[in-house]
């Protein structure tokens, strides 16, 4: 029976440069977070990232680790605006495939059947069809109608953080939503999902909320607070005080710097551990 | 009634957008939509479907700022918001950061798309919303910013573009006016100004020329609608923060 819990490292250590990663979640909602930080911590570059985004993108982007961003937006949902997504794009640093976010969702569920596309309405008429020229429309063979086709999404990897998960994959979502992480991971060659707590198989809570079975899962790391600082309901919610200094750091380069020197460099047990100094220091203030 | 509030007006113009929609999804993106959409459940559209702003449908009134109403009717993850949408039971009252003679709405970012001034959300689920079902726009502060010759990116689609069957552009109220897009050739006309705003004063305030034969003035809310605003759907007047006193 496989077992296939793993570190966030040896996530890492199974991607490569140049690859196509998919992140869960949704804007700063259940982000697989400590993923993405290994992501920053390693030597890995030259990423295409599919991501309904938030500050998974926003970080990977400080980083320098993208090169090509496929997105319908990206917010910090209480700040509307991610900081770092921002500045990336108007220095042109990454090739942006912005499509409206319900054609993500089809790309995603396109590679998961795998079917070439999905046709839909979504994006014609819009500038979508002008800034990504390589989208194609397709007839209806029965009507006539012109559709747009949605390429399929393929990933190589995708990345998503559940509340439970056994360890062998199965994992279940104890929030208001999903979003879209179970296309996501059967979009991917290999998904790996990080998960507030591993349990025993059959203990993962209510049935209709295990909508991640282990055949789309390729690893399984436990990660408490793996989200932080997106919300990871009911266990946690978003931690907006920390989000806020996320966001004052980000609009200034120094700041920012003593920011990643003080959470990111370090590997994530010392990430959560100066999360925690850092809220002492606030709460005794 | 003399007292009544540029933002309570505001609030009726809203609510009169979805007045006729019947059983559908209404997703107001501002305060004084959500106060709108709220206050047309309460009085003459009784059975639209409203979303706690989670994932849920809920019954009920509840104040802006305040904790949802405890009913709640059925679940709505984003999936199924995105259902509802291809489905095109759905009323959208979107923002927009620029909107043009013909209704097309940008979100997305200003300048050149390849290396913006600025990059703002993204289009979202605009390009979708537009083509699916009906859509609205809400603009609190009435300017030639906003209201442009040209939009850098269209996200919501206009009515010079083929939306396709279903495309459904509504109405556009503003701080100052109402507006749809039934003018000659699908361009913007002018429907009635708020009190004490004049058909001059939203021109002035629009970077292109719209189309105005009859303007009349915007509703004054009726007593109960008063009564609903104030007592019940925005005690804490969260609304005056988006739209200022006259």
């Amino acid at each position: 029976m496989a077992d296939k819990r793993m570190t966030e490292e040896q996530v890492v250590a199974e991607l490569r440069s140049g690859m196509t990663i998919g992140v869960g979640g949704w804007g700063s909602r259940r982000k697989p977070m400590s993923l993405v930080r290994a992501i920053v911590r390693s030597d890995l570059t030259d990423l295409t990232v599919v991501s309904y985004g938030g500050p998974d993108v926003g970080l990977l982007c400080a980083a320098g680790k993208v090169n090509k961003l496929v997105y319908g937006f990206v917010s910090l949902d209480s700040i509307p605006l991610e900081p770092h997504f921002q500045a990336a794009r108007k220095a042109g640093a990454v090739e942006a495939v912005e499509w409206d976010e319900g054609m993500v969702q089809w790309g995603l569920y396109a590679a998961a059947a795998r079917l070439p596309f999905l046709p839909t309405r979504a994006g014609l008429g819009s500038d979508v069809m002008r800034v990504n020229p390589g989208l194609k429309t397709v007839q209806d063979p029965y009507g006539g109608e012109q559709l747009l086709a949605v390429p399929a999404l393929h990933l190589d990897a995708a990345l998503v953080h559940l509340n439970v998960a056994d360890a062998r994959g199965n994992a279940a979502f104890h929030g208001p939503d999903l979003y879209f992480d179970d296309l996501f991971c059967q979009a991917a060659e290999k998904a790996y999902l990080s998960c507030e707590r591993i349990v025993p198989a059959g203990e993962l809570g209510e049935l209709t909320r295990t909508r991640i079975a282990r055949w789309m899962v390729h690893g399984v790391v436990e990660a408490p607070h793996g989200a932080h600082f997106t919300s990871c309901v009911p266990d946690y919610d978003r931690d907006e005080a920390f989000q806020r200094e996320y966001v004052t750091a980000a609009k200034d380069p120094a700041a920012w710097a003593a920011f990643r020197a003080r959470f990111l460099d370090g590997d994530e047990a010392s990430y959560q551990a100066a999360v925690k100094a850092w809220r002492e220091e606030r709460d005794a203030a | 009634m003399s007292d009544v509030t540029r933002a309570e007006v505001c609030a009726v113009a809203c609510a009169e957008a979805f007045r006729g929609d019947g059983e559908i999804l209404v997703s107001p993106m501002a305060l004084v939509p959500s106060l709108g959409a709220r206050l047309a459940r309460e009085t003459f559209e009784p059975d639209l479907l409203l979303s706690d702003g989670e994932a849920s449908y809920v019954a009920g009134p509840w104040p802006l700022g305040g904790r949802p109403p405890a009913t709640v009717e059925a679940w709505l993850p984003f999936r199924a918001v995105f259902d509802i949408v291809w489905a095109g039971r759905r009323h959208v009252m979107m923002g927009a950061s620029q909107l043009d003679r013909f209704g097309n709405q940008n979100i997305s970012c200003i300048g050149p798309f390849e290396k913006p001034t600025n990059q703002l959300l993204g289009v979202r689920g605009a390009p979708g919303n537009t083509v699916n079902h009906a859509t609205s726009y809400w603009v609190p502060k009435h300017s030639p910013r906003v209201f442009v010759e040209r939009v850098d990116m269209v996200s919501g689609v206009g009515t010079d573009k083929d939306g396709g069957p279903f495309h459904d552009l509504r109405r556009v109220v503003t701080d100052l006016a109402v507006l749809d897009l039934a003018g000659p050739g699908g361009t913007m006309r002018l429907l009635s100004v708020h009190p004490g705003v004049t058909v001059e004063d939203v021109q002035a305030a629009t970077g292109f020329a719209l189309h105005v034969d009859d303007v009349v003035e915007s509703r004054l809310p009726t007593d109960e609608e008063l009564r609903l605003i104030r007592e019940v759907l925005d005690p804490k007047n969260l609304r005056a923060k988006e739209v200022a006193p006259a």
